[in-house]
């Protein structure tokens, strides 16, 4: 295994793809996603995406923020060669819904919001709130994780080349005809 | 951040390692050993070390309320103090005109200025208390997987090097390369095949 620092900076370029790629995914086979383990129902872009374009010796970001705001300039953004490198998930399980923010480089979870808990009133009930908060962050941890290992497996097969990438460029086209 | 709150963030490790001995007793000598350490009143800027997520200012591993089935869940606490380089420059300042004036003299020597700064910086630390923060952390210790709930690239750091200290264990965080590597199924092949990967153009039509 490589020297951890210098891959994390060698690498980060992989974050960045499993992104883009999960974008794609969530638009066209959302269910691939999903363990059928963890029994999840749906999930989709929340209310923030940014895009970094480093291409051509440019270093432009794109930021798309908003409830309901549409991700049409994302999708001019990826036609120029940018990259997605943070994005926010919405993932619901019935009635329960995860929201978390996920970045590329570090694979990193942020403010991640979790169904609501029973209140905690008594030193009693701490122990069993913990559990619970537990068991709902681990649901968004290994979603994250069962993404990141379909992707890996993907990105290493020689589909990538062959078919993945050209459906995702074909997409990119369709997507910016609206 | 804390494990109850309504939100929060979380950095993944993976647990390099083993405690051969009694794995509870270890970790809770360990814990103690290795608590916070009150700096105010003294002299030193920066503290930090392990504390109880429910009582962060009265760390206590004697018992099992850090336990939780097959987690470990305490905080790490770093105490700082921050001096505003203003008060620095008063204080200084006040201490220089005062050597002048008892060893009447007009101008004082870099070596002696740099000692009375040095001294000054003491004396204000020892005044100001510390900023205490809490990052908890869940260790999940059956399954060598650790979660900081924390994004911070310096109390990440922190995480890192009192973790390795106290338990002699190491931590490896997981990013795209240690995550494919470590935690992505990946066959010997499939991992040959990442070292060679670089980065692909997903755009290949006509552009915008």
């Amino acid at each position: 295994m490589l020297d951890v620092s210098v891959a994390y900076n060698r690498y980060k370029f992989l974050g960045h793809e499993f992104l883009t790629w999960l974008w794609y995914m969530i638009e066209t086979d959302t269910q691939k996603l999903l363990d059928p383990k963890a029994e999840l129902d749906d999930m989709f872009i929340g209310n923030r995406i940014v895009l970094e374009n480093s291409s051509h010796n440019r270093d432009e970001m794109i930021t798309i923020k908003g409830d309901g705001a549409g991700l049409e300039e994302g999708v001019i953004a990826l036609q120029k060669g940018a990259k997605v490198t943070e994005i926010n998930l919405v993932v619901k399980a019935g009635e329960n819904e995860w929201r978390f923010n996920l970045k590329g480089e570090s694979l990193n979870i942020g403010g991640l919001k979790s169904p609501e808990t029973g209140r905690v009133e008594s030193v009693e009930d701490v122990e069993g709130a913990v559990l619970e908060k537990i068991y709902l962050y681990e649901k968004a941890v290994d979603l994250t994780n069962y993404a990141y290992q379909q992707f890996i497996k993907s990105r290493v097969s020689p589909e990538w080349e062959t078919s993945i990438v050209q459906n995702i460029s074909k997409w990119i086209q369709q997507a910016s005809k609206g | 951040m804390g494990v109850l709150s309504s939100s929060v963030s979380i950095t993944q490790y993976r647990v390099e390692g083993t405690i051969e001995d009694s794995f509870l007793e270890t970790v809770a000598d360990s814990l103690t050993n290795n608590a916070i350490r009150e700096i105010d009143n003294e002299p030193e800027d920066k503290s930090v070390g392990w504390t109880g997520f429910e009582s962060p200012f009265k760390p206590d591993f004697s018992g099992s309320s850090y336990i939780f089935g097959t987690h470990l869940i305490f905080s790490l606490r770093i105490d700082k103090k921050s001096i505003p380089s203003k008060i620095v420059t008063k204080h200084l300042n006040m201490a220089i005109a005062k050597r002048l004036e008892q060893s009447e003299r007009e101008a004082l020597h870099r070596n002696e200025k740099s000692e009375i700064k040095d001294e000054v910086i003491r004396r204000l630390y020892m005044r100001m208390p510390a900023t205490p923060n809490m990052y908890d952390l869940i260790w999940n210790y059956e399954a060598k997987i650790l979660w900081f709930l924390c994004n911070q690239k310096g109390a990440n750091e922190e995480l890192e090097t009192l973790f390795s200290k106290t338990f002699k264990l190491s931590l490896i965080r997981m990013f795209p390369y240690t995550a494919a590597v470590l935690t992505g199924g990946l066959k010997d092949t499939q991992k040959d095949q990442l070292e060679k990967l670089s980065p692909t153009t997903f755009y290949r039509g006509q552009h915008a």
